[in-house]
């Protein structure tokens, strides 16, 4: 790959990433939310993939398809079976009895009604939050200045934007669209800042995020048991007066 | 000792509770077959003290020759185990057996209330030692990622726990536990991402970039501009899962809805456990970047987080969250602690931390009892306990006794180290304040215990109140934990080498 090709493909994968996330924050629909991440993942994946040709280090290809299958194909698969559980999807088996008649008429579960942060406000944060992952990444660019580390701003904007969409959204699975888009930031920053993180730790990171989804997943099922749907506004039963 | 001796005590810790937690994993997926109502065996329930066992017996071997003949390492050095990590594995070693003793109390008490079955009994005791073997991995492995990887699975073990019940309140905690701890421990990733880059830009190879020893002899290497980011990141992160500002929101709530022995561990060990992997970062940042740096954030921290402690224990009307911030009090006296950062004052922390770790098991564990007996976790509905239960109200009491630093217990003279020490290092202006914060949080949490345990009996006629034994199988665990804080708080005697060995290994030295 010659040299301008593998700069301008690094951008394009990193300007996806970004974008992404920007969507993130602005979509309200929450099915759209889940699509989105997954083409972030597959700009992830494609990130590790362009590193891994460009350095001929084939082992980061094997590692890039990992994180493809994980990031744009399960973990999307997994938030999908969460929603459609919710609004009784055609493609998913019926929800079992004790969860099935409440939620189908509750249009409101498929996206987010009551926005803390409106779209307007949302927008102007994230290019905040990009400003600020511009200044504070300047000394990790001069450090070692190369196209890959020149994207290394765009990694921080993701972790930034996505912690921003944690604390902002009021849905269960928004909050776990949030979570992993702070993720993705971290491994976009770990590609691009070194080429990833050492094989075992990377195995070991993603087997967590994988259990921290599932374990997400059975909670959201049992918060709409007890507290008929997935409004975290209804969580305020644990407080200290 | 030789390469098959030093895999052997550095793999028990893990395996051991691994294991367990498989075997317990089995049965209770026979157990929610039949429906929950096949009959436990008597034995099984002791055989869960049977992970905490290799955990100590393994932290006592080494304790025996780590000090004099240094780190023990197994598996082309994948596992390690310093005076740090044999201390903290001690403390887990110990508190764990605690907790694990008052298990089969617990678990028959939820059984005879109906809120549990023997699925139930059996996810408890394949989760506990699965978290068990989380920590100790968390202690004993070399690379900081792999520590990171193992903290992270604490909160996915342990978040099932914090949620045993399908209740309101218990879907609640466990949802802010797994998302504020995954968020917040995801930024010490970042962090960690960021000190492996700068490790790597200043010439250590891949394989060893991460590795905690060769990272802190080649430290004074790294770019100092990025490794104050990564220091900062790491402080947020790893400070979620103990207990700090500003991520600490998930503490009182799973605390409090955790099932008492689980809360003990969660409180007792976990934030210190996550606390050593910011020990071990601080090392790093210190001869990176001086020791200026990480003692302002550690300062800072530690001042805002006691401030808050404070506040809420003044308005506290439910003990189990009492007992839950009176943890992050103690943690910010840690984290004050270590940033002095001088060797006497982390020997008094590092003190600190396993006089709270058996002090706080035991008032968790002894919360559990008092839950079961009024029914109630307010405090305004607890009177008199001393007068309907004396051998419960004596332990509660002496354990809050022990956990607001009084004299023979070891949290006295712990305190007493770091608040000295903090005078001698020039940090008066941090110790000053913290001191008042301390006894304002020292008069909440005496005044509310002493309505709880002291005064007249209720008045009859209401359920739970008739007289109330504990029972020598439930005392015995809650008496040797107050047995070995006051001991600890007496003389260290063959433990002094090892503590100064840890403090030698934090201070940098």
């Amino acid at each position: 790959m010659t040299s301008g090709a593998y700069t301008q493909l690094l951008d394009l994968a990193c300007g996806v990433l970004l974008l992404c996330a920007v969507v993130v924050l602005w979509q309200r629909e929450l099915a759209v939310l889940v699509r989105v991440l997954a083409v972030q993942g597959a700009a992830l994946a494609a990130i590790a993939a362009v590193l891994g040709v460009h350095e001929r280090r084939w082992g980061l290809l094997v590692v890039a398809a990992g994180v493809g299958v994980l990031r744009a194909g399960v973990l999307p698969y997994l938030l999908r079976r969460a929603l459609g559980a919710r609004t009784g999807g055609a493609a998913d088996p019926p929800p079992p009895a004790a969860y099935r008649s409440p939620y189908r008429e509750d249009v409101s579960e498929a996206r987010e009604t009551r926005p803390v942060v409106n779209v307007a406000a949302s927008l102007v944060t994230a290019a905040l939050l990009t400003l600020l992952a511009y200044a504070a990444a300047r000394p990790l660019v001069a450090l070692h200045p190369t196209p890959a580390t020149r994207a290394l701003p765009v990694g921080l904007a993701v972790v930034l934007v996505g912690f921003f969409v944690l604390v902002a959204r009021r849905r269960a699975i928004a909050q776990v669209v949030g979570f992993l888009t702070l993720d993705n930031g971290i491994t976009a920053t770990a590609f691009l800042a070194a080429s990833g993180v050492p094989p075992i730790v990377e195995l070991g990171v993603s087997f967590d995020v994988l259990l921290a989804v599932l374990v997400l997943h059975v909670l959201t099922t049992r918060m709409r048991a007890a507290f008929g749907g997935t409004d975290l506004d209804d969580l305020r039963e644990l407080s200290d007066r | 000792m030789t390469p098959t001796d030093s895999a052997l005590l550095l793999t028990a810790p893990v395996a051991v509770p691994l294991a367990a937690a498989a075997a317990h994993a089995v049965a209770w997926r026979r157990a929610a077959a039949s429906g929950g109502t096949a009959p436990g065996h008597r034995l099984t329930q002791w055989a869960g003290l049977l992970a905490p066992a290799a955990i100590l017996v393994s932290a006592v071997v080494l304790a025996a020759s780590v000090p004099s003949h240094g780190p023990v390492t197994a598996y082309g050095r994948l596992l390690r185990a310093d005076g740090l990590s044999v201390w903290m594995l001690l403390v887990v070693g110990a508190v764990a057996l605690l907790a694990l003793a008052a298990s089969p109390g617990y678990l028959a008490g939820e059984r005879a209330a109906g809120h549990t079955d023997e699925a139930g009994a059996q996810r408890y005791h394949a989760l506990v030692p699965a978290f068990l073997a989380a920590m100790c991995l968390a202690l004993l492995a070399a690379n900081l990622g792999v520590v990171w990887v193992a903290i992270e699975a604490t909160t996915i073990v342990t978040a099932f726990l914090v949620g045993h019940r399908h209740t309101r309140t218990s879907v609640e905690a466990a949802w802010k536990y797994v998302v504020i701890c995954s968020a917040g421990i995801a930024l010490a990733f970042l962090g960690t991402v960021l000190v492996y880059y700068a490790a790597r830009q200043a010439g250590v190879s891949e394989a060893s970039a991460l590795d905690w020893p060769t990272l802190a002899a080649r430290a004074d290497r790294l770019d100092p501009a990025v490794t104050r980011l990564g220091m900062a990141l790491v402080v947020l992160g790893f400070g979620a899962k103990a207990g700090l500002v500003p991520l600490h929101a998930w503490l009182p709530d799973a605390h409090s809805q955790a099932p008492a022995p689980v809360s003990a561990l969660m409180s007792g060990v976990l934030p210190a456990v996550s606390f050593t992997a910011l020990l071990r970062f601080k090392v790093i940042a210190d001869t990176a970047l001086g020791t200026g740096y990480t003692r302002a954030l550690l300062a800072a921290v530690a001042l805002l987080t006691l401030c808050l402690s404070a506040a809420l224990l003044l308005a506290q009307r439910d003990y189990k969250r009492m007992l839950a911030y009176s943890s992050m009090e103690h943690m910010s006296v840690i984290a004050l602690g270590a940033a002095i950062g001088s060797p006497a004052v982390m020997s008094a922390a590092l003190l600190h931390i396993a006089g709270h770790g058996l002090a706080k098991t035991v008032a968790f564990c002894s919360s559990g009892h008092i839950l079961r007996l009024r029914g109630t976790t307010r405090i305004g509905r607890v009177r008199g306990l001393l007068a309907q239960s004396p051998a419960l109200g004596a332990v509660f009491g002496l354990a809050v006794v022990a956990l607001l630093g009084m004299p023979p217990f070891s949290l006295f003279a712990s305190e007493v180290g770091i608040v000295r020490g903090g005078y001698a290092g020039g940090l008066g202006w941090a110790v000053s304040p913290a001191l008042a914060l301390v006894l304002l949080a020292f008069a909440a949490l005496g005044y509310r215990t002493g309505r709880m345990v002291l005064g007249p009996p209720q008045p009859a006629g209401r359920p739970g109140d008739a007289p109330h034994a504990l029972g020598a199988v439930a005392a015995a665990p809650l008496v040797a934990g107050l047995v070995a804080c006051a001991a600890l708080g007496t003389a260290l005697g063959p433990l002094s080498d090892l503590l100064s060995a840890a403090a030698a290994i934090t201070a940098g030295r």
